[in-house]
């Protein structure tokens, strides 16, 4: 009787009697849902370019934070700050794209018409290689990512919200609307979408797949340095990173795996969700349900739509 | 030239269905099994019972159980550590809550357990596939290890941190800090031969071939008549039963002391997966051979990197990872069958050597 | 090849015309006002026609008609919007595949759908499967029950092994193997299921005329022998001639013309879907 209680009414009460803390919670986990959602966002562009569902999409962005702040840490003294981070995040960027080239070279061409399911194993491959290179390379011990990001709070009507928090919303929508303009605008946006839609026939037409995969491998990599920036500016660099960033795999299977607009409502949804779930219902699960609730709700919803809020229809041939 | 079947007639399908058809391997199996179980109880040790083979065994059928699921039925799963923790948890409440049940009871006991609840976190694979159903079991391994963590029914209310009651099998101590290393090993390699061999007796019989019709083309399995669900579930169950015996045996009889969260999470998941990749999908005996490459090379790494060349502990770590990695990914271009893959081509080799033709 | 396969079949239901070893007999499946619809598009459209037990039936059409969508139906893969399947004395709204398959009818794919990793010997091992009874027990242990059906069955499947031929790729992985041979594996793992109807979509597709001919042989051994009844898919209109006692034909999803290879030929309808016809 408690229990029920404690589950289906005490958070409701809670929510009303103090909805500041409820407006406060909706905030922080719709910003948390934000990172998430950059995170998800890499592995749509890539899984809409190439089929390949890239497993290494959160290792990417740990390995794009730790060369940043690797870096950073190995410019010279003397250089005025706004130098030394646009710099670093060129050099960054360039890696990246080193690395999507690279990536092509060594791992996609060579399983080009294997099954997809051999291409995912080899990104979890990847995710291994990437994390013990970046830890090599910077080392592994926690580190701080400072490259001039607002960190004060506002305090509007007693609400608290971190300006990091906004910054990032603010990141991800206009990265969606560059992406957006980039996919439906562009020669080469157009290319892409011919690639996703059939490898073979985008081939006979003269579109070379390898170019197209090392752009899409590119612009994920770029993509992967926001989150990273995003979540190292939050809470430092680490190994965690990682772990946190699988959660864009049920954002993803919330928006549909093709779809744009999906991952970030589908990161909203998870990062809103599990807030809500961790601070109103703590006393029926005692805490860190944030290790699980957004797998958890995915699985829930993989049992009624397997395709997605926004995914296509997936229909059998014979 | 040693190794050729020629003269080697089978007279009826029986003799044809054989697991081991071919005479020398009759001769290389009865070798192992000799030195498994003649030589090493005599010439065993402390490090190299923890340090190589309980590690390597374990592994095995822990793998082996992955297999089935992943090689033999075309089922993907990242949950693994989280069954495994199911496999040790629950033979640790079966063991303190009937401290007279023989362990060997307790270990079947908990394989059932991790059956069960392996069906449970099957039932998704019905409607969602591949990469999908990877998310899906995701969510097992996280649900499960957070479950162990902080519901106290499950460690007796004491610490999160469990340990291994000492126990006795047929007067031997096999359990806790006082064990012999040799009564250890002989009770694990016990568990071992019997379920590779009921392992080899499935995957050749009817419902292998049920499991694999289901992993290369479900539509038209079920055009045969094969129910997807039930098969599907089947290998869930087989699957996470010789797993939850894996983690049954990590917990008494390798580590004795473990803590959900570090003895059972989303990288033990990932290095099993890595061991049937890399030992070969779909093969009983790259289980093996990727148990055996994943348990021994850290080990081997450390000793060339650590204690010779003087490395760092974390950076040979960090060394082991992007090694791992690599592997995995030169393994599914160049030999997506694995270890087991080269195996056979050098016995194919051998029948002709050392003659070209 | 067999212009003597014709066989009378216009007259009632249950009429055994023989011609050669052959009986035709009463209808065993039937189909009536099928439809089937995926989103907006309607692939079958009000189609009706029965089977009758012991003949070679085909369904032809142009493409998209239809044709494999009916093989699905009548195999339980698609359920139909809206019409009902006869089959075995009992009515159905739709089909479920298991029970199609468990009551006898087996059938092929037009693209393979054979097992790739497994050999040939298991493949069609794999037709036998619900013809195993022995329980899980005695499938760990390989003993008893299990080892006498798997030999039982083992020397079953290498019947059809030996009348298609295929002795020499009996361990071979199927996925290596030339398309013409998957083909004839894939028939023999139909086979295998000791069917009572066949369903063969496109069997020949993209053979050359030999191993047409060798098909076309197997197919007639296989109703005459075992009196197996065939429902065909074919586009090679000289072969679907030669072999089927009755011809349907669909066109965009609903059915123009049904009855002998003659009668279908001589069908202003069918020369229209076929040739195209002037719309003014």
């Amino acid at each position: 009787m408690e229990f029920i209680y404690a589950l289906l009414v005490q958070p409701f009460v809670d929510m009303y009697l103090d909805p500041l803390i409820f407006i406060e919670t909706v905030i922080k986990g719709l910003m948390a849902g934000v990172l998430y959602s950059l995170v998800a966002l890499g592995f749509v562009l890539i899984f809409k370019a190439s089929g390949v569902f890239n497993f290494a999409q959160g290792v990417m962005a740990l390995f794009a934070a730790l060369t940043l702040t690797g870096i950073m840490e190995y410019m010279p003294d003397g250089l005025p700050k706004w130098l030394t981070v646009i710099a670093a995040l060129g050099i960054t960027v360039v890696i990246m794209i080193l690395l999507a080239v690279i990536i092509e070279r060594v791992v996609l061409r060579p399983l080009v018409n294997q099954e997809l399911i051999i291409l995912f194993m080899a990104t979890l491959g990847l995710s291994y290689v990437l994390e013990g290179a970046g830890d090599l390379m910077w080392g592994s011990d926690v580190k701080v990512l400072d490259i001039g990001l607002p960190t004060d709070i506002w305090d509007i009507g007693g609400v608290y919200v971190e300006q990091l928090d906004v910054t990032a919303a603010i990141a991800a929508g206009s990265l969606v609307a560059v992406l957006a303009i980039f996919f439906t605008k562009t020669r080469i946006g157009r290319a892409l979408r011919a690639v996703a839609d059939d490898h073979q026939a985008a081939l006979s037409v003269g579109i070379s797949l390898q170019q197209i995969w090392v752009i899409v491998w590119s612009v994920a990599g770029i993509v992967a340095l926001v989150a990273g920036i995003m979540w190292g500016s939050k809470s430092g660099v680490q190994f965690s990173l990682s772990l946190i960033a699988l959660k864009a795999l049920p954002v993803l299977i919330l928006g549909g795996f093709t779809s744009i607009p999906g991952a970030i409502i589908g990161g909203l949804i998870i990062g809103l969700g599990e807030k809500v779930v961790e601070v109103f219902w703590y006393s029926v699960h005692g805490g860190a349900v944030e290790n699980w609730f957004a797998f958890m709700l995915a699985l829930a919803f993989l049992m009624f739509r397997p395709q997605g809020l926004f995914g296509d229809k997936i229909i059998e041939r014979v | 030239m040693l190794y050729r079947e020629t003269g080697q007639f089978k007279r009826n399908y029986a003799a044809d269905q054989q697991l081991f058809p071919i005479f020398q391997d009759k001769i290389l199996l009865a070798a192992i099994l000799v030195v498994a179980l003649a030589i090493i109880p005599f010439a065993i040790n402390d490090y190299w019972s923890k340090a190589i083979l309980l590690p390597f065994m374990v592994y095995a059928l822990v793998a082996l159980g992955l297999n089935i699921l992943v090689g033999y039925c075309g089922q993907i799963s990242l949950g693994t550590g989280g069954f495994m923790a199911v496999g040790a948890y629950s033979s640790y409440k079966l063991c303190t809550a009937f401290p007279e049940l023989n362990l060997i009871f307790v270990i079947l006991f908990s394989g059932g357990c991790t059956a069960a609840v392996g069906v449970l976190f099957g039932l998704p694979s019905l409607r969602i596939k591949g990469f999908y159903l990877a998310v899906a079991t995701l969510a097992a391994q996280f649900f499960l290890i957070w479950m162990f963590n902080k519901v106290p029914w499950f460690y007796n209310y004491e610490m999160s941190q469990i340990t291994a009651p000492p126990r006795e099998v047929f007067g031997f101590l096999v359990s806790g800090p006082q064990a012999e290393p040799a009564a250890q090993y002989l009770f694990v390699l016990g568990f071992i031969i019997v379920f590779t061999w009921v392992a080899l007796n499935l995957v050749r019989g009817r419902i292998g071939r049920s499991w694999m019709s289901i992993r290369d083309m479900d539509i038209a399995a079920e055009l045969l008549g094969i129910r997807p669900l039930q098969t599907k579930l089947l290998a869930f169950a087989v699957s996470s039963f010789y797993i939850g015996m894996g983690g049954a045996i990590i917990f008494h009889i390798w580590l004795g002391t473990v803590e959900a969260t570090e003895a059972f999470d989303i990288l033990q998941s990932f290095f099993v997966l890595f061991a049937i990749i890399i030992g070969g999908l779909g093969s009983v005996l790259g289980s093996f051979l990727g148990a055996a490459f994943m348990a021994l090379m850290p080990v081997g790494l450390k000793v060339v990197l650590v204690d010779w060349i003087g490395m760092v502990p974390v950076t040979a770590k960090h060394i082991e990872f992007m090694l791992v990695g690599s592997l995995i990914i030169f393994f599914l271009i160049k030999e997506p069958h694995g270890l087991a893959r080269m195996w056979q081509i050098t016995k194919e080799k051998l029948r002709l050597w050392p003659f070209p033709y | 090849m067999a212009e003597a396969q014709v066989v009378e079949s216009g007259g009632t239901s249950g009429t055994s015309g023989a011609v050669d070893t052959r009986t035709i007999g009463a209808p065993v499946l039937a189909v009536e006002n099928i439809v089937v619809k995926f989103g907006g598009v309607t692939a079958i459209n009000d189609v009706s026609f029965d089977v009758r037990k012991g003949e070679i039936r085909a369904i032809i059409g142009p493409n998209g008609a239809g044709k494999s969508s009916m093989l699905n139906v009548l195999n339980g893969f698609y359920k139909p919007r809206s019409g009902q399947i006869k089959f075995a004395g009992k009515t159905f709204p739709s089909m479920d595949p298991y029970y199609a398959a468990s009551n006898g009818i087996a059938r092929t794919f037009q693209n393979i759908a054979l097992f790739r990793g497994m050999s040939t010997l298991d493949n069609l091992m794999t037709g036998r499967l619900l013809k195993m009874k022995s329980n899980f027990f005695w499938q760990c242990l390989y003993f008893g029950p299990a080892q006498k059906e798997e030999l039982e069955n083992r020397a079953h499947v290498e019947r059809v092994i030996d009348f298609l031929e295929i002795q020499p790729i009996r361990r071979t992985p199927v996925g290596r193997l030339p398309y013409g041979l998957q083909k004839r594996v894939e028939l023999g793992r139909a086979l295998a299921m000791d069917p009572d109807i066949l369903l063969l979509d496109e069997p020949m597709a993209g053979m050359n005329v030999e191993e047409k001919e060798d098909m076309s042989r197997f197919i007639m051994d296989v109703n005459e022998e075992f009196g197996t009844t065939v429902i065909l898919i074919e586009h090679d209109m000289g072969v679907v001639m030669d072999l089927s006692d009755r011809v349907v034909v669909l066109d965009y999803g609903s059915k123009i013309a049904d009855g002998t290879p003659d009668e279908v030929r001589a069908n202003q309808n069918v020369i229209d879907a076929y040739l195209g016809v002037s719309h003014d």
